[in-house]
């Protein structure tokens, strides 16, 4: 087996996904001033990354206030346990709540 | 009591159509609000300048007009009777959708969750009201407003058995928060005793709460 042309190909920084299907994952828990789009009741909590999401999509919180339009971040679609998020969650163990997290607000577990 | 110059004199509202109207004539002179005023002042000056036309604010208008549920209930009725749609549409819901015609003028991205005996869905926006317009049209207003947002993320169960809809503890809930950039649709369980029904009969069945997920699709229910 000869390297093939094409596994020599360096991608940028952050042209590929940082995180894969599968990994657990914390939401960063930062309370910066203004309107971000992850919501405080995720902040510090782990879940799993179930899905990326592609293509890597506009950073709207930079967009927001006017920096770097246009700037793409990857995006994952993140699985949080409910009872993990409330302790008197009523309703099944594997009940989970769902939601897209730019990669700015993850970090590996 | 009776008015010679009111239509309606001389019978009572028991009269066999759905009243919620109080015969008042519609006017506006009401004064302006401060986001009204807001709006109309930038409404004018991004016409004095150039950037957009009144026929394009009235294009606008018209595109969103033209997005209503039906167009969601079409595209299940879809999924339900084409499995290579289907298919499709988990694969890439803006790109099945758009192979039915239906643009995205919001440049939003489309992720369909399909239920199953094990699995619900149920879709919320706990920032604001993100709601997949392109294929549903506007959100209900119950949608956005706070105690079913900030409910339906910390005791899903409840709030379902509140619209009605009670979920077996063996079926896992799924709440998607949806927040930034894509949109979600339900794609509902096809109920039993419609095997054989038209793509039509049954995008006459699916109503945009089942796509939202908050009820389910029941074969004897008229679509909303």
């Amino acid at each position: 087996m000869t390297d093939s042309i094409l596994d020599k190909v360096v991608p940028a920084l952050g042209e590929l996904p940082r995180f894969a299907v599968g990994d657990e994952v914390q939401v960063i828990k930062r309370f910066p001033v203004g309107h971000y789009r992850v919501p405080q009741y995720l902040r510090g909590h782990a879940g799993r990354v179930e899905r990326i999401i592609e293509p890597a999509a506009v950073d709207n919180e930079e967009e927001g206030y006017g920096r770097n339009a246009g700037g793409k971040l990857h995006y994952y679609r993140v699985a949080l346990p409910m009872p993990s998020l409330w302790p008197d969650y009523l309703g099944s163990p594997r009940d989970e709540l769902h939601i897209e997290i730019y990669e700015s607000w993850l970090e590996k577990k | 009591m009776t008015n010679p110059q009111d239509p309606h004199a001389g019978h009572d509202h028991d009269h066999g159509h759905e009243h919620d109207h109080d015969h008042a004539p519609i006017t506006a002179d009401a004064t302006p609000g401060y986001y009204e005023i807001m709006e109309m002042a930038v409404t004018e000056l991004m016409i004095e300048r150039g950037h957009i036309g009144p026929g394009e604010i009235r294009r606008q208008i018209e595109v969103l007009d033209s997005r209503t549920p039906a167009l969601g209930a079409a595209v299940v009725a879809r999924a339900w009777t084409d499995p290579g749609f289907k298919a499709r549409l988990l694969a890439d819901g803006r790109l099945a959708c758009e192979e039915l015609g239906i643009s995205f003028y919001d440049d939003t991205q489309l992720i369909v969750l399909e239920n199953s005996e094990r699995v619900h869905n149920l879709i919320v926006c706990t920032l604001c009201s993100c709601y997949p317009r392109p294929v549903l049209g506007l959100p209900p207003d119950w949608y956005k407003l706070k105690p079913f947002r900030a409910r339906a993320v910390s005791e899903p169960r409840k709030v379902l058995a509140e619209f009605g809809t009670d979920i077996p503890d063996e079926v896992d809930i799924v709440v998607s928060d949806s927040t930034a950039v894509v949109r979600y649709l339900v794609l509902p369980l096809r109920p039993a005793g419609t095997e054989g029904w038209s793509e039509e009969e049954l995008a006459a069945i699916v109503t945009r709460d089942a796509m939202i997920g908050v009820v389910s699709v029941t074969a004897e229910k008229e679509a909303v």
